[in-house]
């Protein structure tokens, strides 16, 4: 599954980082590594961006970089 | 070993990295996560010693101070606040190089008290280039409103550092922390000279570091950070609100407009008995200078010139930014920006520009200058150029006291309450014209000159923090008033000398100044304004808060008033020359979407350092302003 399909309200763990270069490091320096616990907290005007806990920070992201993120 | 490239490039790096100091002095870096609040711990440890640049050859912020401590004199260098050393932005860069190449004797990592398990991990990966370490736990008041414990021994036995737990905005545990500071800066130095290798790993070996890091920041905070779920969840309830789809957009709005009405209605009584004060002692100057029998040339430049000039910036320019500065730093302190940042960020990426120009907007309300530097928290160039050029269509602060005086004038004068929310609503509806303008001239670069899709943004929204009002009012207000008194002596006061001696030198049968406006006339009429209008704006170049003041010297020059004394004075003054509601209305836009100010060029062209760049930043906004103009003059005249 990709963190852009959960719903509000549950939590997952990361399984996998696909994103690329910069992007990836940027992940990886919030917290996104494996076996990290994500939860989903709300999505913005237009479901564009959407809140995650991520090692106790809340990080909106866009769905083109969230669905790079995969979980289970 | 030989003059390879690996040893040349380090050695220019030392360079780079070298902070001049004699012996006596430590240099301590300061680094950490965004949002830390370590630019306060920062400001508390230096106070008023501190002075800011570039790194050389890098467009990252260099921030340095000085402190004392028993004796001892430190020099504090705040690195760019950066997630990780590992990441490729320019500020991590230099953070990186820094701590590896730098001759600094103590690093400080400054950490949230309240999202420990993030910010270790930058302090595990500055453990493995130095042992000179200092972790300080900051926000540690906001981390018991929210009952987080944190069981400072252990962790500090673990992790065997120093560790501090502080509170910098009331100054909690700082005397602990220089104390801590002093005493890493005398240990030995074990600086691992190869540590940039580190770094430099291949990606998949990164990823395994950062993920045991993050492992074992997850396994500290376990242990040693106890956290209430119940408190946890107060900024969650509160975004609920703040950054809902139905409520979100409205109450942005609303906010916004409710700083505008307490600027407006702030700004009244101040103003009045400032201009009764500086124009009441204008009189009596004048006698003054009459009885001394000084030439009434010299008295007129002195007088009608220089110190007009001044009085009218001090009185109508100086209350409403001193009143919207310290209420819109409010809002940043409370960490509300980042949410404006989230709720616009569809209508941004619509635009084709980044997420993050909201932020960069937000600035330049202050001021765009200010707007113009903050716009490298944007890493696409593509897109910092577009937050660039299209910065000045957000009013600055020198340019909406303008907006307020003449909304005031003209659209709200009969002084009811119900009129004084009509000022604070069309400017607010300016503002969003200003917004729309900058997403539309977005729109059309990115698909033009600037063309590509926007790039990948991840966007914090940190934790509410209760703001600090009276330090927040105090230092504004003082910063405002420094500012724009400055402004006032240097700019302000030869543009009233020169506008006098234009209105006063006569060439033919009329003065220089009503040549000029004879001459600009036909293109002023064409946009709904007048020669002399435009002869104010072009005045304003070097600042805008001049406009105004110039066009009354100008206009008065040409008749016999004198005075400014109240809103209700200044729309006759404004209407015997001419003016209707029209003319006000485009006054106020061409104020918003004209040409930047000097300041505000010259910031691009050293931050785009491109001619090019700096003259669409000229020619756009002022394309725009005509065009605006002409098409509601054109619209008027056909009814």
């Amino acid at each position: 599954m990709k963190l852009s399909d959960i719903n509000v309200g549950e939590i997952v763990k990361v399984k996998n980082n696909t994103a690329q270069d910069s992007l990836k490091e940027r992940f990886l320096a919030l917290g996104l590594t494996k076996g990290a616990d994500v939860e989903v907290l709300r999505k913005g005007p237009k479901n564009n961006l959407t809140v995650y806990r991520i090692r106790g920070a809340m990080i909106a992201l866009r769905n083109e970089e969230s669905r790079l993120i995969e979980v289970y | 070993m030989g003059l390879t490239a690996q040893s040349v490039k380090i050695e220019s790096l030392k360079d780079i990295y070298e902070i001049s100091k004699n012996e006596e002095q430590h240099v301590v870096a300061l680094a950490g996560n965004p949002n830390t609040g370590k630019s306060t711990v920062f400001n508390y440890l230096t106070g008023l010693n501190q002075h800011t640049g570039n790194w050389p050859g890098k467009t990252v912020v260099s921030a340095r101070g000085e402190f004392k401590y028993n004796n001892r004199e430190y020099i504090l260098v705040d690195l760019p606040g950066s997630y990780s050393l590992f990441t490729a932005s320019k500020d991590e860069e230099v953070s990186r190089d820094f701590l590896c190449y730098g001759n600094y004797d103590a690093v400080v990592v400054v950490a949230d008290a309240t999202c420990l398990e993030r910010n270790l991990n930058l302090v595990f990966q500055i453990s493995q280039i130095t042992n000179k370490l200092v972790l300080c736990i900051n926000l540690i008041d906001e981390a018991r409103k929210k009952n987080i414990v944190i069981d400072k021994e252990g962790l500090e036995k673990e992790l065997n550092i120093p560790i501090v737990l502080t509170a910098a905005r009331n100054g909690e545990g700082m005397e602990e922390l220089k104390k801590k500071i002093e005493e890493t800066a005398l240990n030995e130095d074990e600086r691992d000279e190869s540590c940039i290798l580190y770094f430099q790993q291949d990606s998949e070996k990164r990823e395994k570091i950062t993920e045991y890091n993050y492992n074992y920041a997850k396994e500290l905070k376990g242990k040693y950070v106890k956290e209430d779920i119940k408190k946890l969840n107060r900024d969650k309830k509160i975004d609920d609100i703040v950054t809902s789809k139905i409520f979100g957009i409205p109450l942005m709005l609303s906010l916004l407009g409710l700083i505008f009405w307490i600027t407006i209605q702030g700004a009244n009584y101040p103003s009045q008995i400032l201009s009764n004060i500086l124009f009441g002692f204008h009189e009596k100057l004048n006698n003054f200078f009459v009885l001394l029998n000084v030439d009434n040339f010299i008295r007129g430049v002195l007088l009608d010139g220089v110190y007009l000039g001044l009085a009218w910036v001090v009185s109508v320019m100086l209350p409403p930014m001193a009143i919207f500065f310290p209420l819109f730093t409010l809002l940043e302190d409370l960490g509300y920006l980042p949410r404006v940042a989230f709720n616009l960020d569809h209508l941004f990426k619509k635009a084709g520009a980044h997420g993050k120009m909201c932020l960069s907007m937000c600035m330049g309300f202050g001021c765009n200058a200010a707007g113009v530097i903050g716009c490298r928290i944007i890493d696409s160039p593509r897109e910092r150029l577009i937050a660039i050029v299209t910065n000045n269509l957000v009013p600055c602060n020198g340019r909406f006291p303008l907006i307020i005086v003449l909304s005031a004038a003209f659209f709200a004068y009969s002084g009811s309450l119900i009129d004084s929310i009509i000022p604070a609503i069309s400017i607010t509806i300016l503002v969003l014209l200003g917004v729309f303008a900058t997403l539309t001239v977005s729109f059309i670069l990115s698909r033009t000159i600037l063309k590509g899709v926007p790039s990948t943004f991840t966007l914090e929204l940190p934790p509410y923090r209760a703001p600090q009002v009276g330090r927040i009012v105090y230092t504004s207000i003082i910063d405002r008033t420094i500012f724009v008194l400055f402004r006032a002596v240097v700019v302000a006061a030869p543009a009233g000398a020169i506008t006098w001696l234009l209105a006063n030198i006569y060439v033919g049968d009329a003065s220089i100044l009503v040549h000029m406006a004879n001459f600009l006339d036909p293109l002023g009429k064409v946009i709904g304004l007048d020669g002399f209008i435009l002869i104010a704006f072009i005045a304003g170049f070097p600042a805008n808060e001049i406009v105004i003041p110039v066009l009354l010297m100008a206009y008065m020059s040409t008749g016999t008033l004198t005075d400014f004394e109240s809103t209700e004075s200044l729309r006759q003054i404004l209407i015997s020359y001419g003016w209707t509601p029209l003319t006000a209305l485009n006054v106020m836009l061409f104020s918003l979407l004209h040409w930047p100010c000097s300041t505000t060029l010259w910031t691009i062209k050293k931050e785009t350092g491109s001619l090019k760049w700096t003259f669409a930043a000229f020619l756009i906004p002022t394309t725009i302003a005509f065009g605006v103009c002409f098409i509601t003059a054109t619209i008027a005249r056909l009814f």
